[in-house]
């Protein structure tokens, strides 16, 4: 925090005057207590103490009847030798890889040009943006709908250039790639608006320099808009890795991690472990194995923040 | 606005023909994309169930009728779990608001000494985020009984570390002799509260509203957890049980019911949604 008020330098005062200000810093304190009072009650019950507990579950065996038991290491040998976990691993690092190839440059691209139009450009912002506010089940059951492998509207469609029909969700080489699709379509319009922004930020004298200079589009795409965008490329980067390797809701409506477990994710096995096997230490040690790698990435974007944002 | 393309480009015709279709292209594709499953959700909610087997592809069905929507009232229960949605929703944007305006206010106002840590503590939250301690954060609910109840939901909305961020930003730009002023003055600080920094205050809530709003009327993942009761469940978590049961036609008027408020608020508030994400994006 800044400062914005100087404290008063206590020394050499009147005692009085240095019992007043003790009162006034007494009194400083209790209110502040009470107006963080909210604050408090909500991060100390629903966040503090959850990742403290968290922690805590982790090397403990509980059924939530008997009292919890130390167990050690144990919860987590059991993650490390479960083959489902390893499964579950290779899957969302496929779902995020696949969202990187997939749904990375796509708003990218989609924002370059969208800073290209003069006329209706609040038309292209609205219409990118409007997969983001469909509610997540609702736009999964949507694809789910159209994947459908007979009358969807996908093969419907394919089928009138005469490809498929294709399995999509039911079959486990295709499901993954089903879910990616579908998250892309879904999360594309935020960044696709960030970049924008961050596009019409771009000085016009730097292309003005690159023009007079003989560079043609695509070079100033290359040489100014890129560079330019950089700090924002690697924060999105950043957000959507943070973002897509906690994936659970669309493996959990579109498959329930099947066809054959091809589309079990790290969160959606935490979810089993817990809330279908009642396995709540297993389910904790996963989560502090997630919380850890996430951890990584949350501080890296942090410092990224701070250094775009005081540029 | 600036952007690569500079008007000597466009004098050259090719250029500006390409730059032209490339242009028009991409709309088509948006409106393919963006408007296409939102139509195609509104035209599977009015058509008969052999209408979607015999005719897929058609863009309307020979007889619209809206007994779907009816049907997904009256035996789907849609309207109620609308109105959970709503109730989850009012109760999480009133919490966050609460703990956002008021930890800003001790922190970048009141300033006492353990604002420091405490804000340290609420911003060291942000490296975790809550799907890592579901599990824990389930246990917490059952102990304190709030399972089955909205509670569950509105109070670990209000732990929300980046609304009290914005707020506190918020507050600590503004002019602090403002405060100074107001305190010569003889304002105690429930009136510096209410007269001065809240009067001013309406561009972060503005903010904080519309992430509370949108962000839990998209939440599924928490309700789906501890809500399981199905007459308290909100849309989201009904529809997702529903899809094995309800039939295909009446559950896509469902469907589209769930997804037109949001929609249409977006479409009337959309220069704020936009400008949010200016503010909220990455700036910070």
């Amino acid at each position: 925090m800044t400062t914005l008020l100087e404290r008063p330098e206590v020394t050499k005062a009147e005692p009085a005057v240095v019992a007043s200000r003790r009162r006034a810093g007494l009194r400083r304190e209790l209110l502040g207590l009470l107006f963080l009072a909210p604050a408090l009650l909500v991060f100390g019950l629903f966040s503090w103490w959850p990742i403290v507990r968290g922690l805590l579950i982790s090397f403990q065996e509980t059924n939530l009847v008997d009292p919890a038991v130390w167990v050690g290491l144990e919860n987590f040998q059991a993650v490390l030798t479960d083959p489902l976990v390893g499964t579950a691993m290779t899957n969302t690092l496929l779902f995020v890889g696949l969202g990187l190839v997939i749904g990375f440059p796509a708003p990218i691209v989609l924002a370059a040009v969208m800073s290209t139009v003069r006329r209706f450009a609040g038309v292209y912002r609205v219409v990118v943006y409007l997969p983001v506010v469909v509610p997540p089940v609702v736009a999964i059951l949507l694809w789910k709908w159209f994947y459908d492998p007979g009358s969807g509207l996908f093969n419907q469609l394919l089928g009138l250039i005469g490809l498929g029909p294709y399995p999509w969700l039911q079959s486990p080489h295709t499901a993954m790639l089903s879910l990616v699709l579908e998250a892309t379509w879904a999360g594309m319009g935020g960044a696709a608006l960030i970049y924008l922004a961050a596009m019409t930020g771009v000085p016009a004298e730097l292309y003005e320099a690159a023009e007079s200079d003989g560079a043609g589009i695509w070079r100033r795409i290359w040489h100014v808009l890129l560079p330019q965008l950089r700090p924002v490329i690697g924060l999105l980067l950043l957000l959507q890795l943070i973002g897509t390797i906690q994936v659970f809701t669309e493996p959990y409506i579109f498959t329930q991690g099947g066809p054959d477990d091809a589309t079990l994710t790290v969160l959606l096995l935490i979810f089993r472990y817990a809330f279908q096997d009642g396995r709540y230490g297993q389910a904790a040690a996963l989560s502090v194995l997630l919380a850890l790698v996430l951890a990584v990435l949350s501080a890296v974007y942090l410092r990224l923040t701070r250094s775009w944002s005081t540029k | 606005m600036t952007t690569f393309t500079s008007s000597n480009d466009l004098r050259r015709p090719g250029t500006a023909f390409a730059l032209r279709a490339v242009q028009v292209l991409t709309l088509l594709v948006l409106v393919a994309i963006g408007i296409g499953p939102l139509y195609w959700t509104v035209k599977g909610a009015v058509s008969s169930p052999t209408e979607m087997v015999t005719n897929p592809l058609r863009l309307w069905p020979a007889e619209a009728e809206l007994g779907n929507f009816a049907r997904a009232f009256t035996e789907l229960h849609v309207g109620r779990y609308l109105a959970n949605t709503v109730t989850v929703v009012i109760g999480s944007w009133a919490v966050q608001l609460l703990v956002a305006m008021t930890a800003g206010f001790a922190f970048a106002v009141i300033r006492p000494r353990i604002g420091r840590y405490v804000y340290g503590a609420i911003l060291a939250t942000m490296f975790v985020p809550y799907t890592v301690s579901l599990v824990s954060l389930f246990l917490t609910v059952l102990d304190v009984n709030l399972l089955d109840t909205y509670w569950a939901i509105w109070l670990p909305a209000g732990a929300n570390a980046f609304n009290v961020l914005l707020a506190t930003r918020f507050f600590e730009a503004l002019p602090q002799e403002l405060y100074d002023a107001a305190k010569v003055d003889g304002a105690s600080t429930w009136q510096l509260l209410t007269r001065i920094v809240l009067p001013m205050s309406r561009p972060v809530i503005a903010v904080i509203s519309l992430l509370a709003i949108m962000h839990s009327w998209k939440e599924f993942i928490w309700p789906l957890v501890v809500i399981s009761d199905p007459r308290l469940q909100p849309i989201s978590v009904a529809l997702a049980n529903l899809v094995d049961s309800a039939p295909l036609d009446e559950l896509i008027a469902a469907m589209a019911m769930a997804l037109a408020p949001p929609v249409l608020v977006f479409l009337v508030l959309q220069r704020y949604v936009v400008a949010g994400l200016g503010f909220t994006g990455v700036k910070g």
